[in-house]
């Protein structure tokens, strides 16, 4: 089995970006990525295209066909797969992409994501979005996903495990860090007091608990030929990456407010790498909710950690930077594209060119991807040697 | 618009509150499943149906400002997951009463309603909702 480096990343700006079809933003930051590893696309062997729900959004399956013909690069008839696993697709395109590197089957693939959410009306894209849970045990009575975020928000709070504040912070910390970061949805700082007292859409969940409905892209380059990693300015490696699945609904698990998909992909990943948690100097997690982000945060850093928190250690310039980003929260959360972003944030990190939010010399970022409220996982942990 | 059948075979589990029982471990399923999470292999051919008794408490639950356009009509309303006596937990929503009424461990009974309607011409679709006892 061979490393395998990212040697090239590039993004579109995120938003609602009218001007934009699916097909331009995927060939966009798929030729970012591409210009940025310094090859050409006949130095590519494969395609891996992450979308969670084309079909629905504009009418679009077979995705990653129509990302590589309007990329120009069918006439080189490479295999361009699309990659479904919810709002963790990026993170399982990744992961997939890196496993074939990995093998030996292919040196050079591209893993690009992209979802394009607003050519539909904002109720027709949450509509979409209820498609990742159970559409007939859920979605059939009048479920959301927001509102489903909201039943563990409740229940989280009830056992004493949380207090508002606790996981209102988030989308703060998410604000600020994307006020540095150019491609952001969202570049206005908020205090915790706005999150709390904005339109409530699930309660206790407000509009500044959600994620944007988001257009954008994101790609990446990922290699295991020795000699184009040599001549990579900046290479970083893909130290490990393992995905854990848990029980589609709510309903069906044994505890609600714990998400056990998300230790197990992180917990096989550290192992992977040979790292110990304390060696991630950084972290991207799944901010599609405030609330999320605490569950995930507690899955990693252990409960009593977190319940002493006030949040200030997740600032870029503190001991625990979390989505520096500024998160799918703030940096926007086009679905299927989020766990690419995550790796083109981590890279740009560890190459130390992140500008204002550039977190001190990292060494290891951990990323962290999920598809619906813990029901996929997928962890990849991104470091230089 | 979806096909007549796609709801008619759920019926009798929405109408009713009919799990599925693994007969290897005993314990009761709801949404009905053909495969016990805990026995697999084992409970193969061992699924049988069985009615719950509708009566639980809530575990958890939220009130929905900002819903589906079909439930539009109906915001703000509850959704919530009610711990069934039998042991599932179960979404619905929580009817007949005031948000302000509803707290964790409130005892609730299924009721049969209308949940939804695809358009003025598609399919009536009924199942269970839940009201405070």
């Amino acid at each position: 089995m061979r490393d395998v480096y990212i040697l090239g990343v590039g993004t579109t700006r995120f938003g609602e970006l009218w001007d934009s079809s699916l097909r331009q933003l995927a060939s966009e930051a798929g030729l970012k990525a591409i210009m940025d590893a310094g090859i050409y696309a006949e130095d590519v062997h494969a395609l891996y295209g992450a979308n969670t729900s084309g079909g629905q959004f504009v009418d679009q399956e077979q995705v990653a066909a129509l990302i590589a013909d309007y990329s120009g690069i069918t006439e080189l008839n490479i295999p361009s797969i699309r990659i479904e696993a919810g709002s963790a697709s990026g993170g399982a395109a990744l992961l997939q992409a890196y496993l074939a590197v990995k093998s030996g089957q292919y040196d050079t693939v591209v893993v690009g994501g992209v979802e394009k959410m607003t050519d539909v009306p904002s109720d027709v894209a949450n509509e979409i979005i209820g498609g990742s849970m159970d559409a007939e045990w859920e979605t059939f009575f009048g479920a959301t996903e927001c509102s489903i975020a909201a039943l563990i928000a409740r229940r989280h709070e009830y056992e004493g495990a949380a207090k508002r504040k606790n996981y209102a912070i988030f989308p703060v910390i998410a604000h600020k860090h994307a006020s540095m970061n150019d491609t952001s949805h969202f570049k206005n700082v908020i205090k915790i007091e706005d999150v709390m007292n904005a339109s409530t859409v699930a309660e206790p969940l407000t509009v500044f608990d959600n994620a944007p409905i988001s257009d954008g892209a994101s790609a990446i380059v990922i290699s295991a030929d020795k000699k184009k990693i040599k001549d990579s300015p900046h290479p970083v490696r893909i130290k490990a990456s393992s995905a854990a699945n848990d029980f589609l609904s709510l309903h069906d698990r044994q505890k609600i407010d714990s998400f056990k998909a998300v230790k197990k992909s992180t917990k096989t990943a550290l192992g992977l790498a040979g790292l110990e948690l304390g060696k991630i100097d950084a972290f991207e997690i799944h901010d599609s909710y405030s609330i999320a982000s605490l569950i995930q945060m507690e899955e990693l850093m252990g409960k009593e950690a977190i319940r002493m928190s006030e949040g200030d250690e997740f600032y870029f310039n503190s001991s625990t930077p979390l989505n520096v980003s500024g998160g799918l929260k703030a940096h926007g959360n086009p679905l299927g594209t989020s766990g690419l972003y995550q790796a083109v944030e981590a890279t740009i990190q560890l190459r130390g060119k992140a500008g204002q939010r550039q977190v001190k010399s990292p060494s290891n970022f951990l990323i962290h991807n999920m598809g619906g409220l813990g029901t996929t996982s997928v962890t990849t942990i991104i470091g230089v040697d | 618009m979806s096909e007549v059948p796609r709801f008619w075979r759920e019926s009798r589990h929405r109408y009713r509150l009919v799990g599925t029982k693994c007969e290897n471990c005993g314990t009761l399923y709801f949404p009905p499943r053909d495969i016990c999470p805990t026995c697999r292999r084992e409970s193969v051919g061992k699924m049988r149906e069985e009615e719950m008794s509708g009566q639980g408490e809530v575990y958890s639950f939220t009130v929905v400002h900002d819903g589906l356009e079909q439930f539009r009509i109906q915001v703000p309303y509850v959704m919530a997951l009610i711990k069934m006596k039998e042991g599932p937990l179960v979404t619905g929503q929580i009817v007949d009463c005031s948000p302000e009424d509803v707290k964790i461990g409130t005892k609730v009974t299924a009721t049969l309603r209308k949940v939804r309607m695809e358009g003025k011409e598609g399919i009536i679709q009924y199942g269970y909702k839940f009201v405070i006892d």
